[in-house]
């Protein structure tokens, strides 16, 4: 591998851009193609097919053999809330390779003491979500209890395509927030796409194991979204 | 957010790291698999040529073979491919025992 190549390719995916690297195993040249470029020749069909896909694999074009490595960005989990359970989500997302980040406007909770290494920010979601807004590659696990904190983030999230929508709270709870969501002209739809109470059922009882369960979640559905057609990829990629 | 590759473990992220400290790396990817395989394609395991590595090409059972194959990889520059199958005393020496095949590609970083 090129040393170049790999640098250009570590740079894409810090960037959360898609990018494919593209190595012809006869002679093991390779290169980096960034979503867009212009790719000449027969080689173009397997490229936008692998963008789209998401699915590394070999083309055989012309006689030769290549070996396309498509890097998508990594899914990204934001959390509502600088709680407890939050604090053990965080590391055990970051191993299983989630980008996460926080949002809660209680600066006495939101503090990079409690997160290290966490992407923080201590504002309203309504204000961080316009700013940056929510897209397909993301999970919302909205953790606070407090409907003001919470409510406009499942809001943004339900409407945004988010591949995982979460809230904490009991059966009971969740009752009230979905009358609360139908007020802000949410579809029942869509408000089913809410997963609650959240988590696995693993029978989770301590902050550390509810996080487990969230964790367990997130990636069950975003796998499971991976058998769903391929196309929405290509929206955020 | 910057963290540290060994928190991420990210292959490629570590490659670059050796890479810059002076390092000879060798990267192998998986780059087929039929039947049941413990990594997709696509995966990778980086390793040095003390022998460190990071990352997968399959659930444990071929990395040692890998690795071995690298070093000589990273001394002669040639690429190489490998495959895998199902361990079997008479056909392969290292194997999956969950009875997929993978095709390895090992190169050298440079």
């Amino acid at each position: 591998m090129d040393p170049f190549c790999l640098k250009k390719l570590n740079e894409e995916r810090r960037a959360r851009r898609a990018a494919i690297l593209l190595t012809d195993i006869g002679d093991g040249r390779d290169r980096v193609i960034r979503q867009g470029d212009p790719i000449a020749g027969a080689l173009g069909p397997a490229v936008r097919t692998a963008f789209l896909s998401g699915r590394s694999g070999i083309a055989d074009v012309d006689g030769r053999s290549f070996f396309l490595n498509v890097h998508l960005p990594p899914p990204r989990l934001v959390v509502i809330g600088a709680v407890h359970i939050s604090q053990a989500l965080a590391p055990m997302a970051k191993v299983a390779g989630y980008d996460m980040e926080i949002i809660d406007p209680r600066t006495a909770f939101a503090t990079q003491e409690r997160f290290p290494d966490v992407v923080l920010h201590a504002e309203w979601p309504q204000d961080v979500l316009e700013a940056r807004p929510l897209d397909p590659y993301t999970g919302v696990a909205a953790v606070t209890h407090d409907p003001k904190i919470d409510d406009p983030a499942l809001a943004a999230a339900l409407t945004s395509g988010c591949f995982y929508v979460g809230a904490l709270g009991s059966r009971k709870t969740h009752a009230k927030r979905v009358e609360r969501l139908k007020l802000l002209g949410l579809a029942d739809e869509q408000i089913s796409r809410i997963s609650a109470p959240i988590g696995l059922d693993i029978g989770a009882a301590s902050p550390a194991e509810i996080a487990v369960a969230i964790i367990a979640e997130v990636v069950k559905t975003f796998r499971a979204r991976e058998l769903q057609p391929l196309q929405q990829l290509d929206r955020t990629a | 957010m910057l963290v540290s590759n060994q928190q991420t473990l990210d292959p490629l992220m570590t490659a670059q790291d050796w890479m810059s400290d002076g390092r000879d790396v060798a990267i192998a990817t998986v780059i087929e698999t039929w039947g049941s395989a413990p990594r997709p394609v696509g995966s990778h395991l980086v390793i040095d040529r003390s022998g460190n590595f990071e990352g997968s090409v399959s659930g444990g059972c071929v990395e040692g073979a890998v690795i071995a194959e690298a070093m000589e990889v990273i001394e002669s520059g040639q690429p190489r491919m490998l495959e895998f199958g199902v361990a079997d005393e008479t056909a392969w020496q290292v194997g999956l025992s969950c009875g997929g095949r993978i095709r390895v590609y090992v190169e050298r970083l440079g």
